[in-house]
């Protein structure tokens, strides 16, 4: 009996085999595009028959984890057929496929991105500090405000929600909070609130013109005064709130910043009663943090002239517009707002072309190449505000002992600069 | 005969196999973590738990609820107890209700409570209605520490009273009534007899209701997570913290060591301290 058990779970492996190459249809020439996003069934699903429909040469949709993308895609390239020939991830998921020299450069596709209308600062960020470009910006997501309409007769004269800065903001909450009799300025600072992404994409490189190098600096000290001084009028529930289309919808809060995909319930359901619009801007411009997806083929590629076609009918604004419906990643082309869509996605959509067009804008990246740091890396951030405006502690002395444990992560993953701070050689340091 | 012999060993391998598995091998390899650093074996983990800005703050939040809690807890359960055993009519109904929230995972017991004591929860509902209150008023926020610590602690008397509660009543059940009729014929009083025959006589449950009390109260948090997240730190909500969001699992591992440690140390001073004295029946 014993021996007749591998013989078993043999033949099992055949039949499975024999089963998967049997479903696997004659057009198995399909171009294999390997995608980290899109990744849920059901919109996995509808990106082959909705987004794909209609591409001019016929691909095979495979998703695949995050953290597995580099090693499958090094093992593809290694293998003696190598079948990917289109790769889609997140700009910080591409980043460490450059320096294994697995990305054809994709020069040839400047002009189209241009005409695409595509914003140069998303082109610059697809070189991924390179030459050459290494990836077209495909989609997009990002972080905007959102505010009920009763709350705008309080803005501060003269300011304009399109163009706000932060101490108009302050002012605007000022203004609220002396109306009304309770703060409704509210931010995600929740448990499992995205608030580190707003120091890091937000506040900090809007005051300062960076994240890590000038995160001890005279600019980052008067940046921390203000950002609590504003906080004087932000609703104290904000260290519950990790969702702010939640306290959005209660009343609990009137003005708010937070994901696009965190607030888009307030204007699915009461697209009436919210206006969305771009963070404000500081001494050093808007800094926003785009949540880029973007499109890349491997050097392997077998097919690497059918996948640029691929990425041509995906940059359509037709194209973007379904990829829109079917993901609520926002187009990254300029693309028309048709009368049909989503009133949430709507709402949204003008915000985030205001916010990246604005005159002043600039892309903070996620962070990039900390890899299983970066969880230390957002915690410096939370404690910092912890420590200055929630304990009042010393802004100086915080920054010096925060930029000490920041610069220790840093060391430890041995990371280099990114976005908006000035490229380096070797670790990034903080200054 | 020598088959017999083992026959209760077999009864128990299962058990301790399961035992061994999935708590042991786990316990020794979290402190093995805790224990190891970048470079090689050492107290890293703990100085960094030590330097966490929210390290003292959970200490703190962690022993007090635990000093306030647990005591009253007792003297609740004690009370219920007590007054059951004059309950005649319907005394099963009672038992039924005291118990019910031994039932209710304590994350839904906190959900329960925080849709109570939330600005736009029952409670301000209520007070403002009656026009106690002008407007809805935040109960659970880091500008609000004292009514924090008494939300949980009303939450947690609600959700773990029961417990003590249940293993008092087994208990008081084993108390001959005997004892007590024979203190009243000498004269006891209420008081007396409670203090001097039931409450000896109870002293291995409460024992043990301690106990359990006791190192479950440091393990706290379900509770505390619902109704003040980040506002409340605790020793297991740092753990949780280090090991999900910081993803530093040594640190992680290292508040589970620290709370090992302060639970075998509580249980050692219960045993200690009601230990039977000399001469009484243990």
């Amino acid at each position: 009996m014993q021996a007749v058990r591998p013989l078993l779970s043999m033949l099992g492996g055949v039949a499975i085999l024999a089963s998967l190459s049997a479903t696997v249809p004659a057009g198995a020439k399909d171009l294999t595009f390997l995608s980290t996003q899109l990744r849920p069934m059901e919109e996995a699903q509808r990106t082959r028959t909705e987004i794909l429909k209609g591409s001019p040469v016929p691909v095979d949709f495979v998703p695949e984890e995050p953290p597995q993308l580099v090693i499958h895609v090094q093992a593809d390239m290694k293998s003696g057929s190598p079948s990917i020939s289109l790769i889609g991830a997140l700009h910080g998921e591409l980043a460490p496929l450059v320096p294994l020299g697995a990305l054809s450069p994709l020069d040839s596709m400047d002009d189209m991105l241009k005409q695409a209308g595509v914003p140069a600062g998303m082109v610059t960020l697809a070189h991924l500090g390179t030459d050459h470009l290494q990836y077209v910006p495909w989609m997009q997501a990002t972080y905007i405000m959102a505010a009920s309409k009763q709350a705008l007769q309080y803005l501060p004269a003269g300011a304009k929600l399109d163009s706000l800065t932060y101490d108009q903001l302050g002012q605007w909450a000022a203004n609220a909070e002396k109306a009304l009799g309770r703060r409704v300025l509210g931010f995600p600072a929740g448990p499992t609130g995205l608030m580190n992404r707003f120091f890091q994409g937000y506040l900090l490189p809007s005051f300062t013109g960076g994240v890590v190098t000038t995160f001890i600096s005279p600019d980052a000290e008067k940046m921390w005064a203000d950002f609590k001084s504003i906080w004087q009028h932000v609703n104290p529930n904000s260290t519950n709130y990790n969702f702010m289309q939640e306290p959005l919808l209660s009343g609990d809060v009137l003005i708010a910043w937070d994901h696009v995909a965190r607030l888009q319930d307030a204007f699915r359901k009461h697209p009436d009663d919210f206006v969305a619009f771009p963070a404000p801007s500081g001494p050093k411009g808007l800094s926003f943090m785009p949540v880029l997806v973007g499109l890349a083929i491997p050097k392997s590629a077998p097919d690497s002239s059918g996948a640029k076609q691929v990425i041509d009918y995906l940059m359509q604004p037709v194209t973007q517009i379904t990829t829109l419906r079917v993901s609520s990643f926002y187009p990254v082309v300029k693309a028309p707002i048709p009368g049909d869509l989503d009133p949430g996605l709507k709402a949204e959509m003008a915000a985030v072309q205001a916010q990246q067009n604005a005159p002043d804008a600039h892309p903070a990246l996620l962070p990039v190449g900390l890899g299983s740091h970066s969880g230390e890396f957002d915690r410096i951030f939370t404690d910092t505000y912890q420590r200055i405006v929630l304990r009042g502690q010393d802004i100086h002395k915080v920054l010096q002992l925060e930029g000490r444990q920041m610069q220790h992560v840093l060391d430890e993953a041995n990371a280099p600069c990114w976005l908006p701070d000035p490229p380096s050689q070797g670790t990034c340091q903080v200054r | 005969m020598g088959r017999h012999r083992l026959v209760p060993y077999l009864l128990i391998a299962p058990s301790l196999l399961f035992l061994l598995l999935l708590f042991f091998v786990p316990l020794i390899q979290t402190i093995a973590l805790a224990f190891q650093t970048g470079s090689g074996i050492g107290l890293g983990n703990f100085d960094q738990m030590a330097g966490d800005l929210d390290f003292v703050t959970a200490i703190k939040d962690t022993f007090g609820l635990v000093i306030v809690v647990v005591p009253l807890q007792l003297a609740l359960a004690l009370g219920m107890a007590m007054m059951l055993r004059k309950v005649r009519f319907g005394r099963d109904l009672v038992l039924w209700i005291w118990t019910i929230p031994l039932g209710i995972s304590d994350l839904a017991a906190g959900l329960a409570w925080l849709s109570i004591l939330t600005e736009r929860g029952y409670l301000n509902t209520v007070l403002f209605h009656l026009r106690l209150i002008p407007r809805p008023e935040s109960w659970l926020t880091y500008e609000t520490p004292t009514a924090l610590f008494f939300a949980i602690v009303i939450a947690e008397l609600w959700r773990a009273t029961a417990i003590v509660f249940v293993i008092l009543v087994a208990g008081v059940q084993l108390v001959p009534a005997e004892y007590e009729e024979a203190a009243s014929v000498f004269g006891a009083t209420a008081w007396q007899r409670f203090r001097r025959v039931t409450l000896p006589l109870l002293r291995p449950s409460i024992q043990t209701a301690l106990i359990l009390r006791t190192v479950l109260a440091f393990e706290i948090f379900a509770v505390v997570l619902a109704i003040g997240g980040t506002n409340f730190p605790v020793l297991i909500s740092q753990a949780f913290i280090w090991q999900n969001q910081n993803q530093v699992y040594g640190v992680a591992a290292a508040y589970a060591v620290l709370i090992m440690a302060i639970t075998l140390a509580a249980t050692l001073f219960y045993l200690l301290a009601l230990r039977p004295r000399a001469g009484e029946p243990a």
